[in-house]
């Protein structure tokens, strides 16, 4: 049974980082919420799986006995209502940005960014305080025209 | 005194509900905000009072025992953060009152969505458990995002993208983590985590604090994974900004000072080992980046990085000393950098641009204003007195006692690039003519909140930097407590 379970955490894993690391927008959104489904299911797995048995102490009875490890229950299902709210808005926040910014490539989406034809050097400050440049155009290589 | 442990929390929460109840209102909702503020300081003042008396609060949610229930446990360490964490949250209320890159007029959900924010900080340094600190990571996830987006530009809209995800990674790594530790220990809670964790084999601790360490590092800011700091930070309006800057990769560096230096204190040397690297990587990537740039929220970001690496390098030491100095340099330097953020934003009211290339002549007609920039900006260089001078000497001295001479010289090597980028904020916004011949300076400013805001942060950095002996005690104090579970 464990072992069922790796190997649906590690296939569910693969195909979380193989979409979140795609240049899609929405995919990339999906795929981190699969990732997400994943860890949950890992998470899952932190209490041992063995019983089914509900957590439930039995009328008159003190002690839980041979029933599964509650804690890792709560773990999940607080991980799962956080990660639904945040896919919800992550959702919304991708269909703004690709209605706004009219692309969906996350190579194309550089509106935070420095502008690229941005010259990085130091100010204008003044005709006099330029460096002197030689007046014959330099001749491009390969001579294109 | 169990209810005073749930206030970080309490207080700040009831401040968000009642802000998003009075939203129609604005003037009713500035007078909540600052009443919630004032009441958070005023409570983590008592917190800070009563952990410094060596009683520290401590509350146990619904009568669980100790290792059971989610526990609430501020110690020096943590109510130090949380006063800190309390004067950003009024030193950025009362800025939002001038007009100063505050995005007017004010959303009526950016003072919830603040205070969202202060819950989520306050939460995750005054929490005693594993699983309650991905929650309270969570909560400030959340409100930061809402932040970011609530302008609606297309740059905060990919802004927040880039935020969201790199951020979600970091958390989705932390719930992976914590689901490792306790399938290891069977525990979540960090005293009981403390306990359990001698027990562990060299290989398991160092999967575990692997696991967590990343997850924290990602929320620092730290090499390589800082890009989605610098790509996002300065969409913000200025106050927000600060508050961020100060505080949210400080809770990241909080969260592996934890860990490394607390819960798992006697880890293998190689974790030890391999943070000091990634501090050292951090500390010189930072300022490379910082160099590169002319947008002054850019420099002031990469600097935060740059930073970062100096308080990691601290936790890397694995030391009392050095756990100390973390602590030292956390609290000088929440203050100094989001005053820093804010003078610059009134740099950009008085001059018309964060561009550096596009602004100057600031020193002729408001040389105070020059001197205010000049208290925060030398004290992030760790120029003597100032306090960024006594963080480093705490820092490097621990550095050099244990032999580490590359990360030292990696330290040192910084600092002086760090004097270029201060410097060269000097001479192009100050020093130099205005480059458009015209300019003069704006009129019907409504500067004296922002004046007053970022007066008092130099003030507490001069206190700081004049009178160190008081913190450095407090500090030391809370390092030996630090590891001693």
């Amino acid at each position: 049974m464990i072992w069922l379970l790796a190997l649906t955490v590690w296939i569910t894993t693969s195909a979380g980082v193989y979409l979140a690391l795609s240049r899609d927008v929405f995919r990339c959104v999906f795929g981190l919420g699969i990732l997400g489904s994943a860890v949950i299911l890992a998470l899952f797995a932190s209490g041992r799986l063995g019983s089914v048995q509900p957590a439930v102490i039995p009328l008159g009875e003190t002690v839980l006995r041979d029933a599964a490890n509650p804690l890792p229950q709560a773990l999940a299902l607080t991980a799962i209502v956080i990660g639904f709210a945040l896919i919800c808005f992550s959702l919304v926040l991708a269909l703004r940005l690709i209605q706004r910014a009219d692309t969906d490539d996350s190579v194309a989406l550089r509106m935070s960014e420095p502008i690229p034809t941005d010259p990085v050097k130091p100010p204008y400050n003044g005709a006099e305080h330029e460096p002197a440049l030689p007046t014959t155009a330099t001749p491009t290589p390969g001579g294109a025209a | 005194m169990t209810w005073l442990a749930a206030t970080p929390v309490l207080v700040p929460l009831a401040t968000v509900v009642a802000t998003a109840l009075a939203h129609k209102n604005p003037r009713l909702q500035s007078a909540l905000s600052y009443l919630g503020v004032v009441a958070f300081l005023l409570c983590m003042l008592a917190l800070v009072a009563a952990a410094h008396q060596g009683q520290p609060a401590q509350t146990v949610f619904g009568d669980w025992g100790v290792p059971y229930g989610i526990e609430f446990y501020v110690d020096r360490l943590s109510a130090s953060m949380l006063l800190i964490t309390a004067i950003m949250g009024l030193a950025c209320l009362v800025f939002m009152a001038s007009d100063a890159d505050t995005a007017e007029p004010r959303h009526p959900l950016l003072l919830p969505l603040l205070h969202g924010v202060l819950v989520g900080v306050a939460g995750s340094f005054a929490t005693a458990d594993l699983f309650n600190l991905y929650v309270w990571f969570e909560v400030m996830l959340v409100s930061a995002m809402g932040l970011f987006a609530l302008g609606g530009r297309v740059d905060q809209l990919d802004a927040t993208f880039k935020y969201f995800v790199l951020n979600i990674f970091g958390t989705l790594m932390l719930l992976m983590a914590v689901g490792m530790v306790y399938a290891a220990t069977g525990h979540l809670n960090y005293s009981a985590l403390a306990q359990a964790a001698p027990y562990l084999s060299d290989w398991m601790s160092i999967l575990l604090v692997t696991g967590l360490l990343l997850a924290f590092l990602i929320k620092a800011g730290a090499f390589p994974l800082f890009a989605w700091l610098p790509s996002s930070y300065h969409t913000l309006p200025a106050p927000v900004l600060a508050l961020f800057a100060g505080l949210l990769t400080k809770v990241g560096v909080y969260a592996v000072l934890r860990t490394a230096g607390d819960i798992f204190a006697g880890s293998p040397d190689l974790i030890y080992e391999a943070l000091g690297w990634i501090a050292a990587a951090t500390m010189l990537f930072g300022v490379l980046g910082a160099a590169y740039h002319w947008d002054m929220r850019r420099i002031l970001a990469f600097h935060i990085i740059s930073q970062i690496g100096y308080i990691l390098l601290g936790v890397a030491l694995a030391s009392q000393a050095g756990n100390a100095a973390t602590l030292f340099y956390t609290l000088h330097h929440i203050i100094v950098k989001a005053n820093l953020f804010l003078i610059a934003a009134i740099i950009w009211r008085l001059s018309g641009d964060y561009d550096l290339r596009k602004i100057g002549g600031l020193y002729k007609v408001k040389p105070l204003l020059g001197l205010l920039f000049l208290i925060p900006a030398l004290s992030l260089v760790g120029i003597p007195p100032l306090s960024g001078f006594w963080s480093k000497v705490l820092v490097l001295q621990e550095a050099l006692a244990q032999g580490q001479y590359v990360w030292t010289f990696v330290a040192l090597l910084v600092s002086v690039l760090t004097l270029y980028s201060m410097v060269k904020i000097w001479m192009e916004a100050f020093w130099k003519p205005h480059p458009d011949k015209n300019w003069a300076l704006p009129h019907n400013t409504r500067l004296a909140p922002a004046y007053a805001a970022t007066l008092g942060l130099a003030a507490l950095t001069l206190l700081i930097s004049l009178n160190p002996q008081p913190l450095i005690e407090y500090a030391q104090a809370a390092a030996l407590s630090l590891g001693a579970r």
